[in-house]
């Protein structure tokens, strides 16, 4: 190879030589532009005040969409029924996947690896194939599709990921801690509720926010389970069509700011305990 | 609870079992009545049969082999760009990010609290007719004068990548953070150059994320039918527009059914082709 790698090298000047030290961080600044740009476009467009239907071009500056946020008829709905349906799915898979896990991790069985596949298979299944065999087994036992429909198709979509999430938290887990609340006479389920609980709640508060999310941003899975019911996603999906109105732009921008507060103070909140370990 | 502590080889079956009978009941059941309507026959008007209608599939393979072949296509360029793209950013997290990494990290998932339909739309507003990407490509001769970007394969590949992109980034990101600083001052130390240590070390190193980035990235990618749908146009349309439309408008269950399946085992297919070529090692190592 080159010797230039081995000698030391001349100290080069000028914009063009910091350009080359620094081009990957240059790369990775246009990168995030890139990344973020989308993002930005939602923000920017929920303050539109459209001309017509189209909400394409910047036609000038309003507050009105953010102030009529459910000014379109059926939003309101929509995003209430989004918020039920992430609420309670994530309670439950999040309380399924927490038990599956806790399994996996603390107790030899048989049928282990076939309880590994089983969950690891939904999550390399494409979602339209999730979505359109659930949709055929409703229809052949004549269910009627609706709020309970969503519901089942969001809880078994959403179970994988709370155990994947629960269970990384247990491998890396101190099992002393729980043997000496055995020494000290603890039984075990006092155990359970006193150790193991509170040392696993970040974990399971994880996996909840993230089924959450999964859950509020699903359609593929939705649209062929929900019949006539109309979630957030599906309302969006159908205001598309037709050209969607800014106030969409609106919602969207307030899960993110929301998404995001929540997972800057996660962030502000490990690098403090990080600092604290130290 | 003394009921546990006296039947412990019955706990874990006790954990499991609500968690495991919802996805045998809503998952591996409804495969099974996938799999039994992929092979009927008939229409919903008079109702359909079971008879081994095995046709199904080759009627599927015949009529739609374009969007079959649009699919692998899009998902594989899909895949590729979003290595090639968020490989130096992952590298340059994990080697320089130093504090700021956690907060980097936020930045790469940051698309996912947006709803995944409304990035696809603002994809729409980027890519316009009339948008600033279209003005400058024309006024830069890229396209022609009356050329466009929306309704293109184009735009169906760059909302694809853009949508799956953190897939692909976090796993790089993990794989290349593990890799040991020391190693790579072992191979400065025998004279390696910088990008001899990069492909002989790092590089191998990374090679679990990168399985894992592929696989995460390309899975969704060939089932996806949002992009084609609010970015393409109908001939840029992929398997999962067909499978769509014939369920849920044209309910020609059999047909959607059997396609699913075709999806399903192409899938399969492409990634045992790529575990046969990485090693069967790396993609164990990074299942679940």
């Amino acid at each position: 190879m080159s010797s230039a790698s081995v000698q030391p090298r001349k100290p080069a000047f000028g914009a063009l030589a910091f350009l080359r030290r620094q081009v990957l961080t240059v790369y990775s600044l246009l990168f995030f532009a890139y990344l973020l740009l989308p993002i930005a476009v939602v923000v920017v467009f929920s303050f539109n005040h459209p001309i017509g239907k189209f909400n394409y071009t910047w036609q000038g500056f309003t507050l009105d969409n953010w102030r009529y946020w459910d000014g379109v008829p059926g939003i309101r709905g929509a995003i209430i029924l989004s918020l039920e349906i992430a609420f309670v799915a994530s309670l439950i898979a999040t309380a399924l996947g927490t038990m599956i896990a806790l399994a996996l991790v603390r107790y030899g069985f048989r049928g282990r690896a076939t309880t590994n596949i089983l969950i690891f298979l939904p999550l390399s299944t494409p979602e339209i194939v999730l979505g359109a065999s659930l949709l055929t087994l409703f229809l052949n036992l004549n269910v009627i599709f609706g709020f309970w429909t969503i519901l089942i198709a969001h809880i078994m979509f959403c179970i994988s990921f709370a155990v994947v999430t629960v269970k990384a938290r247990l491998v890396g887990f101190d099992r002393h801690l729980e043997e000496a609340a055995m020494d000290l006479g603890a039984n075990e389920w006092t155990t359970f509720t006193k150790v193991t609980l509170p040392l696993i709640a970040p974990a399971i508060l994880a996996a909840l926010l993230l089924c959450f999310a999964i859950s509020i941003d699903d359609f593929v899975v939705t649209y062929f389970n929900s019949g006539s019911k109309i979630t957030f996603p599906l309302f969006v999906w159908g205001a598309a069509r037709i050209g969607a109105p800014p106030q969409v732009n609106v919602i969207g921008t307030a899960i993110f700011l929301v998404a995001l507060t929540a997972m800057l103070a996660n962030v502000l909140l490990q690098n403090r305990r990080s600092k604290g370990a130290t | 609870m003394g009921f546990f502590h006296r039947n412990r080889q019955l706990t874990p079956y006790l954990l499991l079992a609500p968690g495991v009978l919802w996805l045998a009941v809503f998952f591996v059941v409804p495969l099974g009545f996938l799999g039994y309507q992929s092979l009927e026959s008939g229409n919903i008007d008079f109702g359909y049969a079971f008879n081994w209608a095995w046709g199904n599939y080759w009627t599927a393979i015949r009529d739609y082999r374009a969007q079959f072949v649009r699919s692998i296509e899009y998902a594989g360029i899909a895949t590729v760009l979003a290595l090639l793209i968020s490989y130096p950013v992952a590298y340059w997290i994990a080697f320089r990010g130093g504090r700021w990494k956690n907060l980097l990290l936020l930045f790469i998932v940051a698309p996912f609290f947006v709803t995944y339909l409304i990035r696809t739309l603002a994809w729409q507003t980027i890519l316009s007719d009339h948008g600033f990407v279209v003005n400058t490509l024309q006024s830069l001769h890229v396209l022609g004068p009356g050329g466009r970007l929306l309704a293109t394969s184009t735009a169906v590949v760059t909302g694809i990548t853009y949508n799956f992109l953190p897939f692909m980034a976090l796993p790089l990101y993990v794989s290349l953070e593990q890799i040991d600083g020391r190693m790579l001052e072992a191979a400065e130390d025998l004279y390696a150059s910088k990008l001899h240590a990069f492909l002989r070390v790092t590089l191998p190193l990374s090679l679990p994320g990168v399985v894992a980035g592929t696989l995460l990235t390309f899975i969704p990618a060939a089932g996806d039918f949002i992009n084609a749908q609010l970015l393409g146009a109908p001939d840029n349309h992929m398997i999962g527009n067909v499978i769509q439309s014939k369920f849920l408008e044209l309910t020609d269950y059999p047909a959607a059914a059997s396609m699913s399946f075709i999806l399903m085992a192409g899938i399969l297919v492409a990634v045992a082709v790529y575990a046969r070529i990485v090693g069967t090692e790396q993609l164990t190592g990074t299942a679940v």
